[in-house]
């Protein structure tokens, strides 16, 4: 029986070499490419890189350097649900720091990391512009306001 | 022209020059610290600023263009002040650790702080420490010395086109490195060094082998040889003052003598053999249908970057061992029989311009089934400086010594090995007597020399047949021929490629020349016109006629590119991969 995972990850590559080949040679599109493969991937691993700067006739070191630049783009996999607690002013004055402690040890994990069950990511980001709201969150698309540490547990759970 | 006030001096400069250049004309030298001219040119330091009439605020010189009627002043309170935050900024983050520092006295950051006048540094920042790389044999990376200024970037990116280390994170964090943090030797490095000489600071340095030959030079048990390559004899001098240019060969050799060297011998002899081997498989290739075009092989820097990059091209190298390479594996067969010594018991030490060699010394293909390496230690022209300081020995002042006899003759073709296209004119002198039977008199191959174009071409007519040469200097220029063979826009029968610009006399392990004499002296041209000088007063100037090499044929190895000569003398290549998984 084939194997179904390795089929939808052949599948990710070939959409990967399509969006390579309509920007082949061309250094410009570095950043469009690497968000179109990031968005493949959820993340972006070194033979993606590697894929890239071969298609795009840059250097590994020039698309590592432009991954690492920019907060938008991860180098470690992505769990199921990605967890953004906005880190921006008005949400850290009223606590946010509180919500991500409560969530590093609810998941027991570090920021910028994933669960070992992959199901979830703790991410801390700049201004999410709710700031009325604040403190806020927010789990995939879903926005979470006005949080305080005893609320995690129970929005956690729906997950 | 463009004419314009600095300082209240009128200068007239062409268009498009930076005000930093039209400053120096006015005789006025802007600090600067990222700049190094025509290679990185990004005003990111901002230690350059100047003030500008009807603008706002501070204007790097070294990326503004001058324009007409600009009035541009370079010493305001206001340029000072704001020189010198940038400088303790800079300077918070920075280890200080002159004293033990391999650039102490040579660094660019030092020479700033001393002459702006840096008393104290208000910013007492957090710094991070950070492991030295010392994975390459030929490169150490100490990052804690790094100060962002990306020359070393623009470098490998731009000019040689390796492009394995670039700035990484953000802010605060932001190193210069290779991707996914990997070790200098784990990727596509080809040691040669351009980034050591582009580096103001000492962040960037050679593997240094200084201790291990003492240690050998103090071992009674050991007979310690040295051999220097072409190009260390045009500019070992500046390491103690000399002009850019000085021919030091005699001293050179005294120096060795008195640091206590047992006998002295020379890669130029090595030169002239490396002409004998490959002029012969030219022609061998050439009559027998071999891979054309052939291609050079004494650049170790170079060799990598084809094994990595242009791994199709392998078997279009020569398999000639590089001049020293050949040297090493004579003494250590040829010399031990007939001194009657233990190869073990002999230390080859070469002095290289070169930091890409102390790699190729340490491949496995130079090391015979004994384990007997041809080439112990290499030292690079910068490392033997230091060691004629350590020894106290005032080089100026020595006399001019002699090459010891069994590998110390040399021809005027192996002088110019040292500089672009000269390997190639080397060839050609020995190829066109061969072919031609006679002893020609034309020999000066001007076609082939320079820096000027990053590819030279010519065509020369031997006994009745064209050969298409061509002579690249500098990976990335290399690169531009490699590309044009391979989609069929050119042809050649042999091709000179030199891994660094200008060849070895501006090789990676050559003394460092600071930014602001590059921006006004031509090194190239300097050197090489004392490389071309030692050839033009040389009674002998074609390697045939090195009686010394011819001898040693008859003696030892039997005809060229015979069986003797191909299990010491020539080499393979591998194919590497751009990255390590």
């Amino acid at each position: 029986m084939a194997c179904k995972n390795c089929d939808s990850k052949a599948k990710l590559y070939k959409e990967l070499d399509a969006l390579i080949q309509e920007h082949k040679g061309s250094r410009e599109a570095l950043m469009p490419v690497m968000q179109g493969a990031q968005g493949l991937f959820g993340y972006l691993p070194k033979d993606v890189q590697i894929l890239i700067a071969e298609g795009l006739d840059l250097k590994l070191s020039d698309v590592y350097g432009v991954a690492t630049f920019y907060s938008q783009f991860t180098l470690e996999p992505q769990g199921e649900n990605v967890i953004s607690v906005c880190m921006g002013t008005a949400c850290y004055v009223k606590g946010a720091q509180l919500v991500l402690d409560e969530l590093k040890k609810e998941l027991k994990v570090s920021e910028g990391k994933t669960t070992p069950d992959g199901k979830f990511t703790l991410n801390a980001t700049r201004c999410l512009g709710a700031c009325g709201l604040a403190p806020v969150m927010m789990i995939n698309d879903e926005v979470y306001g006005r949080l305080s540490a005893n609320m995690i547990p129970g929005i956690i759970a729906k997950y | 022209m463009v004419n314009l006030k600095i300082d209240g001096k009128d200068v007239s400069v062409a268009e498009g020059t930076k005000v930093i250049e039209a400053a120096r004309m006015a005789n006025i030298t802007v600090p600067s610290l990222c700049y190094l001219k025509g290679i990185n040119e990004i005003g990111s330091c901002r230690v350059c600023v100047v003030e500008v009439k009807g603008m706002r605020t501070l204007q790097a010189s070294c990326v503004l263009p001058v324009s007409e009627g600009m009035e541009v002043f370079t010493n305001t309170a206001k340029v000072r002040a704001s020189r010198k935050t940038s400088m303790e900024l800079i300077l918070s983050d920075h280890d200080r650790q002159c004293l033990t520092c391999v650039r102490n006295q040579n660094c660019e950051l030092q020479t700033l702080s001393e002459e702006l006048g840096i008393g104290e540094i208000r910013y007492e920042g957090e710094q991070i420490l950070r492991a030295k790389d010392l994975s390459s044999a030929s490169i150490v990376r100490d990052q804690n010395k790094c100060i962002l200024c990306r020359r070393c970037v623009a470098v490998c990116q731009n000019v040689q086109k390796v492009g394995v280390i670039e700035a990484t994170n953000r802010g605060f964090n932001t190193t210069i490195e290779p991707a996914f943090e990997m070790n200098i030797a784990d990727v596509a490095c080809i040691n040669c060094g351009q980034c050591v000489v582009s580096c103001p600071v000492g962040a960037l340095s050679e593997k240094s082998e200084i201790d291990e030959v003492w240690d050998a030079i103090s071992d009674s048990t050991k007979q310690v040889i040295v051999q220097p390559a072409p190009a260390v004899r045009v500019a070992l001098g500046e390491e103690f003052g000399m002009p850019i240019g000085t021919v030091v060969t005699g001293k050179l050799v005294s120096a060795l003598r008195d640091i206590g060297f047992d006998q002295i011998f020379d890669t130029n002899f090595g030169a002239d053999l490396t002409i004998i081997e490959e002029g012969y498989e030219l022609i061998n290739r050439i009559k027998n249908g071999g891979k054309l075009p052939m291609i050079t092989s004494c650049s170790p820097g170079w060799i990598k970057y084809c094994e990595h990059q242009y791994p199709e091209f392998t078997e279009n190298l020569s398999s000639c061992k590089s001049p020293h390479q050949m040297v090493g594996a004579m003494i250590k067969s040829y010399y031990a029989e007939k001194n009657n010594i233990d190869p073990k018991n002999i230390v080859v030490v070469s002095i290289m311009p070169c930091t890409a060699k102390k790699f190729e010394a340490n491949r496995p293909e130079m090391v015979d089934s004994k384990g007997i390496k041809d080439v112990d230690y290499v030292l690079t022209t910068r490392e033997l400086a230091r060691m004629i300081k350590q020894a106290g020995i005032d080089f100026v002042k020595l006399p001019e010594g002699e090459f010891d006899p069994m590998f110390g003759e040399s021809t005027g073709a192996a002088a110019i090995f040292g500089a672009t296209g000269g390997v190639m004119e080397a060839a050609l002198r020995t190829v066109a007597d061969v072919l031609t039977g006679q002893d020609l008199q034309n020999i000066d191959y001007e076609a082939v020399r320079g820096s000027y174009s990053g590819v030279k071409e010519a065509t020369v007519n031997i006994g009745g047949r064209d050969f298409r040469v061509a002579v690249a200097h500098g990976t990335g220029n290399a690169k531009a021929l490699l590309d044009d063979i391979k989609a069929g826009k050119a042809n050649y029968d042999f091709i000179e490629i030199m891994g660094c610009p200008g060849g070895c006399i501006t090789g990676g392990g050559q003394p460092i020349v600071p930014s602001r004499v590059r921006a006004v002296e031509d090194v190239f041209k300097a050197r090489s016109q004392a490389i071309y000088s030692i050839d033009k007063g040389l009674p002998k100037r074609k390697s045939h006629q090195n009686v010394s090499v011819m001898n040693l044929y008859k003696d030892y190895l039997g005809e060229p590119n015979g069986h003797k000569a191909h299990e010491l003398l020539h080499t393979h290549y591998e194919k590497r991969g751009l990255y390590k998984d």
